[in-house]
């Protein structure tokens, strides 16, 4: 366990099992170690398979289509291109810049939001006092509602004439979805209500893994609730946080149901995965949008590297047999 | 721990505070689907003139009647295929020492990222190719697969996290690793569990992009896409009321789901598991 009160009893026994250099013991152990690896292909191989068989066409296919000038509009037209499908999106600034840079603030904006409402949602849920069920549920609410019907709720709300709270909140005569710098905090409001439950249902499980006694031994040490935060329970959720941030910032840069209900893309709120979708679906034009994919796929596996990178031992498959 | 009455009025009082800013959008969605359409667009949060013409007409509809069967029946089969095919990896990487471990982490979270407009495309038509086209089996698969990533994750993030020593206990007493596996780190593992359960679930329930896709008749259209397909109460009117209406209903099994799986998510499974 990477606990700063790390318990004496689980180093020990940890330890025993890692020192695994004595000749004697070399034999019985490899024939543990084959045992072992069979296992555990036997256990993945279901998920494997699965995953192969039903992903890995249409992602390559994907990818090729990338490198091939498709227009559906003109079929008989395909050809391969290169990566010239890639360089006209990276040099059109209007359109693909701009929408990776509205992309990027609503990633950022929001799941720094939702990291800190999440956490904060956790904590009452784990020690909501009366009616745990009851706040439960409605906290992980939000994210039960179907997405799109969510954001036609708030596309609703905002409209002048028949949302509450333009009459709450806004003039009469203002129509904030059509302003691009109001629009845009609309949208992370909206992902924001909509998504926090998500962040805050792992942290929960991250926090229901936080030992009570090491809590209760860190406070008869004088440690003030700030450092039994930090101190205590941060290490022990670490991959819980991480599941959370990396799964959470994947999706959000991906945002893709609450900009089509709330603004068409209207007003330069456009995300990178709605100017694919105009690509693809609109235009009809498949070259250029499968290399959209495979830009927006590219970017998001460098958000998922460095998180990876950021976390080390906490990401999962590293530091099995490590120091615990 | 003693709770002091003031900390248990800033506890409860905070309790409230995230109850309401979590309903309140909901609440709005339960308005306008009894608002009568005349009063639709008042722009007020209450209905001022009730109805219940638009759960009654959505009733009417085998469009909105199938879609739900479809819906429920979908979201379970996938739920519980996706949660135990990803239990049985996640246990692999988080307990077990095999080569090849880095690169099936890396490549389950490589499918979860690629974007899925652009896979419904060639699914579409391999899809039509196998004759699972608009079928059950044709959703559950997608929904198993690009789920897989994240009950992997979330399941390896928690089992290694389960004290070591229970484990060999188990070894020791006899048990083989698939009875430790089943009888000792599932049950320890059972918020990981259902947490992963519950968002898979939501995953597949809320899914519109294969949802519209992969389907085109009522035989496997489920909610998110049918909806799409809403007319209102009458032929002539928007349906607004019908699609809250709709999203009202279709609310309600994410209710029952989270409530009955919430429970298992509790702390100090694991106090007092290990005496040294």
């Amino acid at each position: 366990m990477r606990l700063p009160f790390g318990s004496p009893r689980l180093g020990a026994v940890a330890d025993a099992g890692v020192q695994v250099g004595q000749p004697p013991r070399r034999r019985m152990l490899t024939e543990r170690q084959r045992a072992e690896r069979k296992l555990a292909w036997m256990l993945c191989a279901p998920a494997v398979f699965v995953m192969a068989l039903v992903a890995i066409y249409p992602i390559v296919y994907a990818i090729y289509l990338s490198f091939q000038r498709y227009d559906l509009r003109f079929p008989d037209d395909k050809t391969w291109i290169g990566v010239s499908n890639y360089t006209t999106i990276l040099s059109s600034t209007s359109l693909w810049w701009q929408a990776f840079g509205v992309t990027v603030l609503i990633t950022v904006v929001s799941v720094v939001i939702e990291l800190i409402l999440g956490m904060a949602a956790a904590m009452i849920m784990h020690r909501a006092i009366f009616g745990r069920g009851v706040v439960r549920t409605a906290v992980l609410l939000p994210y039960g509602i179907v997405t799109v019907v969510a954001a036609f709720s708030w596309q609703y709300a905002w409209t002048p004439g028949t949302g509450y709270l333009i009459s709450w909140f806004g003039s009469s005569d203002s129509a904030p979805l059509t302003h691009q710098w109001q629009a845009i905090p609309i949208i992370i409001l909206a992902e924001v209500w909509k998504t926090t439950p998500f962040m805050a249902l792992l942290l929960l499980a991250g926090l229901s893994l936080v030992p009570e006694e090491l809590l209760r031994a860190a406070k008869v040490d004088g440690a003030t609730a700030w450092q039994r935060f930090w101190r205590v329970m941060v290490p022990v959720m670490k991959p819980a946080i991480l599941v959370a941030l990396l799964f959470r910032t994947l999706d959000a840069f991906r945002i893709f149901d609450n900009i089509y209900i709330l603004t068409q893309g209207s007003q330069n709120t456009r995300s990178v995965s709605i100017l694919d979708y105009d690509q693809l679906f609109t235009a009809l034009n498949l070259g250029v949008g499968s290399a959209m994919s495979v830009l927006i796929f590219l970017f998001t596996a460098l958000i998922a590297f460095g998180y990876i990178k950021g976390f080390g031992a906490a990401a999962p498959g590293q530091d099995v047999r490590g120091v615990r | 721990m003693n709770v002091t009455a003031r900390q248990r009025f800033g506890w409860g009082l905070a309790n409230v505070i995230v109850v309401l800013i979590a309903a309140i959008p909901v609440l709005w969605l339960v308005s306008l689907s009894f608002k009568d359409p005349s009063t639709l667009t008042d722009g007020s949060f209450y209905p001022h003139k009730w109805t219940t013409a638009n759960y009654r007409g959505i009733f009417n509809q085998p469009l909105f009647t199938h879609a739900l069967v479809n819906s429920i029946g979908i979201a379970i089969i996938s739920t519980i295929l996706g949660v135990v095919l990803g239990a049985m990896a996640a246990y692999a990487i988080a307990r077990l020492d095999f080569s090849g471990k880095r690169l099936l982490v890396a490549s389950a979270l490589l499918i979860a990222m690629f974007p899925a407009i652009s896979l419904v495309n060639p699914m579409f038509n391999l899809w039509r190719t196998l004759g699972i086209f608009d079928t059950w089996i044709g959703l559950i698969i997608p929904y198993m697969t690009f789920s897989l990533p994240l009950s992997i994750y979330t399941l390896s993030a928690f089992f290694r996290e389960i004290p070591w020593e229970l484990e060999r206990a188990a070894a020791l007493d006899g048990a083989t690793p698939m009875q430790a596996f089943r009888r000792v780190i599932i049950p320890l593992a059972a918020p990981g569990v259902f947490t992963t359960a519950i968002l898979v679930f939501l995953f597949c329930w809320n899914d519109s992009v294969f949802a519209i896709s992969l389907t085109s008749t009522n035989n496997a259209r489920t909610v998110p896409a049918a909806i799409a397909f809403f007319t209102g109460a009458s032929q002539f009117q928007q349906p607004t009321g019908s699609i809250a209406a709709a999203a009202v209903i279709i609310t309600i099994p994410v209710i029952v789901v989270v409530m009955l799986f919430q429970r298992r998510i509790v702390a100090g499974l694991t106090a007092g598991a290990v005496k040294g």
